[in-house]
């Protein structure tokens, strides 16, 4: 078993293997969307390598983090638009 | 070759241009307007936008005061993308010595009916918790506002039309004279009268005139809302803009309606060139961070620069050029334009329909004597 790591995404506590991305574990969480658009469309992760800024969320209260960038920390707490 | 005829023409499509299209034509005049490139895309889309009363001078103060006053009453009108918001300012106080600058400026503006107020070091962090903790306080001017100048500058532009103007955008002027503006293409647009409204550029239409590049950086970040609620500028800034010759960079952050910031600001002279100089940037952020830290942290997506036009007693031209007949100039507004455009509409039509001005307008002529008037 790898270590796992337990955080929070938009509400409920999710485990991801140590290692993962918040990308990851928004997607374990099966959050409805990532971001909304300035036009009010849903949002998910595009390129996932730090370029699109598509797989933005707010983590530990800083919006506008790339969620595919940004390794999982314990009891991290991301949030998602909905 | 062709050649129509016009009361006025116009070069220069920016801020200041428009203003004085709007106001000329609404007095019954046949105005011509000419851009050699867009709508509001000189210093006009480069600018922060920020209105704001100032206290430089008594002439810099009537101007700025009775601009704010006009802005107000057009913010009626604006359309819905001008993001005009009465959102004041924030002159932020490190130490005691800019808290007593504080209240000299709240006794210059306060006796002159501008509605002040200081904030000691809680009340600015109640204001602004974003700020760094030991500030020492700060004066609010809530009057003053923040607006996108190009939509602006389009806006009035469309009052002018709408009073008959003509306008002439993609059409660089390569001589302007008082008898009219020579297109590139060729054409001639003869006028009775022209004025040379081209910011920074003017000199290069009217050789000889007092007017400068003075380059500067703006930063604009993705979308905060709420993270900043007034235009917030240091009051060391004072120290460093006026200081003619060498490079300065300053705190100055102004909330935008998207939730974005705009974060300025730098003045450097001497540079031509448009590129972005990543040594004054980074001087520029890092000044920026000493007052705000977690500014660090927020994502910025766009960086760009643009040039001032700046006189040496940082008061604009309003008025006929001295030797050149039917010639009138409407420059030089320095980092004030985008505030002091509408005095300055009213100024220029007040000298050209001989009306009674509003406030005097001998400080802003351009036949004045600049290098006393700086020493002063
Ligand atoms: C970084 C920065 C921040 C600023 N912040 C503020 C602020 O917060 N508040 C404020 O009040 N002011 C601010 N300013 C100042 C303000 O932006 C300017 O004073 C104002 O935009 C000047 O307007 P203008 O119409 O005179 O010039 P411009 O907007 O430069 O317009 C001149 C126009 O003339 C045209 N032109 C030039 N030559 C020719 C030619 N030969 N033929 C035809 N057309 C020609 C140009 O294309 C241009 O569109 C700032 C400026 C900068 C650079
Ligand atoms: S998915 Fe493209 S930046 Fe994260």
């Amino acid at each position: 078993m790898p270590e796992m790591i337990t955080l929070k995404v938009n509400g409920e506590i999710v485990e991801v293997a140590k290692g993962s991305m918040v990308s990851s574990a928004v997607a374990v969480a099966g959050a409805k969307m990532f971001r909304r658009s300035v036009s009010g469309e849903p949002r998910y992760p595009l390129c996932g390598m730090g370029i699109c800024f598509e797989c933005r969320v707010t983590i530990d209260g800083q919006p506008h983090c790339r969620s595919c960038q940004i390794p999982c920390r314990q009891w991290m707490v991301v949030v998602t638009d909905d | 070759m062709s050649s129509s005829s016009y009361d006025i023409v116009i070069v220069g499509a920016g801020i200041v241009g428009a203003a004085c299209a709007a106001e000329l034509a609404r007095a019954g005049l046949g105005v011509a307007v000419v851009e050699a490139g867009s709508i509001g895309g000189g210093a006009t889309a480069a600018g922060m936008g920020h209105i704001v009363v100032m206290d430089d001078s008594e002439a810099q103060f009537a101007l700025t005061k009775y601009s704010q006053d006009l802005w107000r009453e057009l913010a009626r009108e604006l359309p819905h993308d001008s993001e005009y918001e009465e959102c004041g300012t924030l002159w932020v106080a490190a130490d005691d010595e800019e808290m007593a600058e504080v209240h000299r400026k709240k006794e210059f503006y306060g006796s002159r009916g501008v509605r002040v107020e200081a904030l000691d070091e809680k009340a600015l962090r109640g204001a602004e918790p974003n700020l760094r903790e030991g500030l020492a306080g700060a004066l609010l001017v809530p009057a003053d506002s923040v607006t996108y100048p190009p939509c602006s500058a389009r806006y009035l532009l469309e009052q002018a039309q709408s009073f008959g103007a003509q306008l002439f955008i993609g059409k660089p002027v390569v001589e302007l004279t008082g008898n009219g503006a020579k297109l590139s293409d060729g054409n001639f647009i003869s006028a009775g009268i022209s004025v040379n409204a081209a910011g920074s550029w003017s000199p290069e239409l009217t050789p000889g005139l007092n007017v400068q590049k003075r380059k500067g950086h703006l930063v604009i970040t993705d979308r905060y809302p709420g993270y900043v609620r007034h235009q917030l500028v240091e009051l060391g800034y004072l120290k460093s803009a006026h200081s003619i010759s060498s490079d300065s960079v300053a705190f100055n952050v102004q909330p935008r309606a998207t939730g974005q910031l705009l974060i300025g600001s730098s003045r450097q002279y001497g540079v031509e060139d448009k590129g972005v100089d990543h040594h004054i940037l980074r001087r520029m952020i890092d000044r920026a961070c000493e007052y705000m830290p977690r500014l660090s942290k927020l994502s910025a997506v766009r960086v760009w620069t643009g040039f001032r036009a700046a006189t040496p007693d940082k008061l604009p031209l309003i008025g006929p050029h001295p030797e050149i007949k039917n010639l009138f100039l409407a420059t030089g507004h320095e980092g004030l334009g985008i505030t002091t455009s509408l005095g300055t509409a009213k100024l220029l039509s007040d000298q050209i329909l001989k009306r009674a001005p509003v406030i005097p307008v001998e400080p802003y002529l351009p036949g004045r004597d600049h290098q006393e008037a700086a020493h002063a």
